[in-house]
């Protein structure tokens, strides 16, 4: 075991310990540090003009979420209780293989078809519908979409997982007992697939909140996330200090919400997916 | 099963649903076409704008001779295999000892492991290039082969305990009873069996190194520009069919190599 703890030790946990450190630092002049300890860094990434940016990276992960959870949750059902059981593996295949692509990559992609010379504004002018291109690109409804087509499948397979699972009868014996359809799945099916989707759901929020490409790409100017604000601290800013403090923030963050996911599932008696 | 009945929500496999067949089909779509649409127009002849000219291969020609993108290309091989071969080594060993032994604090080395794959990419590469100011350690291709080893160790370490999760003890067991020591059971017993798993892992750590972006941009030094750093900066600069090109082959290796992953992990299970 030993390897492992040294290895990820020096270059996962101390790293942290260090940025923990850096973040209570005063920035120094060029890059530099001046030793603290001082809370400022802290104080000041929650100020306004910051704090929006949390408020944007929070508002962006949600709306990730609730557009991933629409978009899997029929896929999903489609494939564990109608599809023919020999198409399944295919099915979850084809929803799987596009995730093994590079993130990089399949950004890239919208951009091309998003752009003021991208394939739909193409296709509309072409079409003669618009005479001007349409501004797609750098919007936060770009961003969006990129970030749900790079997350759709972690909510598509744990959904999927628990729906596989039920107790078909269950179902069976709803509809005999009268309910309609619409009631079977809102009092039967989707309460036991809960589990699933809950996973889903923290699978794709917390690395929404994190994101970096997207709104990089995606994102114009106005459009920074948690992510961007990190990087740029690190890099152009020159204020490591202040990156540290943000970056604390944010890992604190995650690691609460999955804290508190752990612990919903464990009262529950569910397996834990992460 | 009885017999047919109930409709819409019902669950019954096989049965019609057209509204969820069609909206499943929707999702497919929206998951497929931007893919199809950046290969289909890495063979367009138009420069400037998404409307179809004509099939050429120019802009592979072009990269071919792109000497920054050969430079990242080779970049991208050495971080790949130097990352694959040291963490691969690690994670085995850690996988191993996570399937076969009780020992003191084996829950808090699952917590470990489980760190890098749930902490956000972003704040990895930060802490990253806190620790090599922090020692003043130049930021190079050594320091971009160290952090993908950091990032990857736990993959291979829980693909391998996964591997061993219905491992048959009495096979090394026999092999001491044989006569083996402990180096040529693991040599001729323990590793042939585990060996599709190690592999599945070492294929994957190359995946996630040749394709990570953003842990890299925090620890490369100059000179020390993978693939994807590459290709982004092309990007930042302006939308052309050569990134098409380019990002075309990365699809075509990636997936590639997943796919030689997954049939390992199946195999013989």
């Amino acid at each position: 075991m030993s390897p492992t703890w040294l290895v990820l030790g020096l270059l996962f946990l101390v790293p942290l310990v260090i940025m923990l450190w850096l973040s209570f630092q005063h920035r120094g002049l060029y890059g530099g540090i001046e030793p603290g300890p001082t809370l400022a860094n802290y104080v000041r990434s929650f100020e306004s003009g910051y704090a929006i940016i949390y408020a944007r990276s929070v508002w962006i992960a949600v709306a990730t979420t609730v557009i991933c959870l629409l978009v899997s949750y029929p896929v999903a059902y489609y494939i564990a209780l109608k599809a023919r059981p020999e198409r399944k593996n295919l099915l979850l295949a084809l929803v799987v293989i596009p995730f093994w692509t590079s993130f990089l990559v399949r950004t890239y992609a919208w951009m091309f078809i998003l752009r003021d010379q991208g394939v739909i504004n193409s296709l509309l002018m072409s079409l003669g519908v618009t005479h001007e291109p349409l501004p797609l690109l750098y919007t936060p409804l770009a961003v969006m979409i990129g970030q749900v087509y790079a997350e759709v499948p972690f909510m598509v397979l744990p959904i999927y997982a628990s729906l596989e699972k039920l107790d078909r009868s269950l179902l069976e014996a709803a509809r005999d007992l009268g309910a309609s359809a619409a009631a079977a799945f809102w009092r039967v099916t989707a309460p036991l697939a809960m589990p699933g989707t809950v996973a889903g759901i923290v699978l794709v929020f917390i690395p929404s909140l994190g994101t970096f490409i997207t709104p990089d790409l995606l994102g114009g100017a106005k459009g920074m996330l948690v992510g961007n604000l990190i990087q740029n601290q690190f890099g152009p800013a020159l204020n490591k200090p202040f990156g540290s403090a943000v970056a604390m923030t944010l890992t604190v963050f995650v690691l609460a919400l999955l804290w508190a996911y752990a612990a919903w599932a464990r009262r529950r008696g569910e397996e834990v997916v992460l | 099963m009885k017999g047919a009945r109930g409709k819409g929500l019902g669950a019954r496999a096989g049965e019609s649903a057209p509204v969820l067949r069609a909206v499943s089909w929707l999702v497919y779509a929206f998951l497929y076409a931007p893919i199809v649409v950046l290969v289909v127009f890495s063979f367009n002849a138009e420069r400037q704008t998404a409307v179809w000219k004509h099939f050429t291969f120019d802009w592979y020609r072009v990269l071919f001779r792109d000497e920054l993108i050969g430079h990242a290309v080779v970049n991208s091989l050495l971080v790949g295999v130097m990352a694959t071969v040291v963490a691969t080594v690690i994670g085995t060993m850690a996988g191993l000892a996570l399937a076969r032994h009780g020992f003191r604090g084996k829950r808090v080395t699952i917590s470990l492991l489980y760190l890098p794959v749930i902490v956000p990419e972003i704040v990895v590469g930060a802490a990253l290039v806190s620790l090599f100011g922090f020692i003043a350690m130049r930021l190079s291709l050594t320091t971009v082969i160290l952090a993908h080893v950091a990032f990857s160790i736990s993959y291979v370490a829980l693909v391998v305990r996964a591997r061993l999760a219905g491992f048959d003890r009495s096979l090394e067991e026999a092999a001491m009873d044989l006569g083996a020591n402990r180096w040529q059971t693991f040599w001729w017993v323990t590793l042939p069996l585990i060996a599709p798993g190690v592999m599945s892992g070492a294929l994957l750590v190359f995946t996630l190194s040749i394709d990570d972006y953003i842990i890299t941009s925090f620890v490369a030094g100059p000179g020390a520009t993978t693939l994807p750093l590459q290709i982004y900066s092309m990007v930042k600069t302006g939308v052309t069919p050569e990134i098409n090109a380019v990002s075309t082959l990365l699809l075509v290796v990636t997936i590639g190599l997943i796919a030689a992953a997954q049939r390992l992990e199946t195999a013989r299970r």
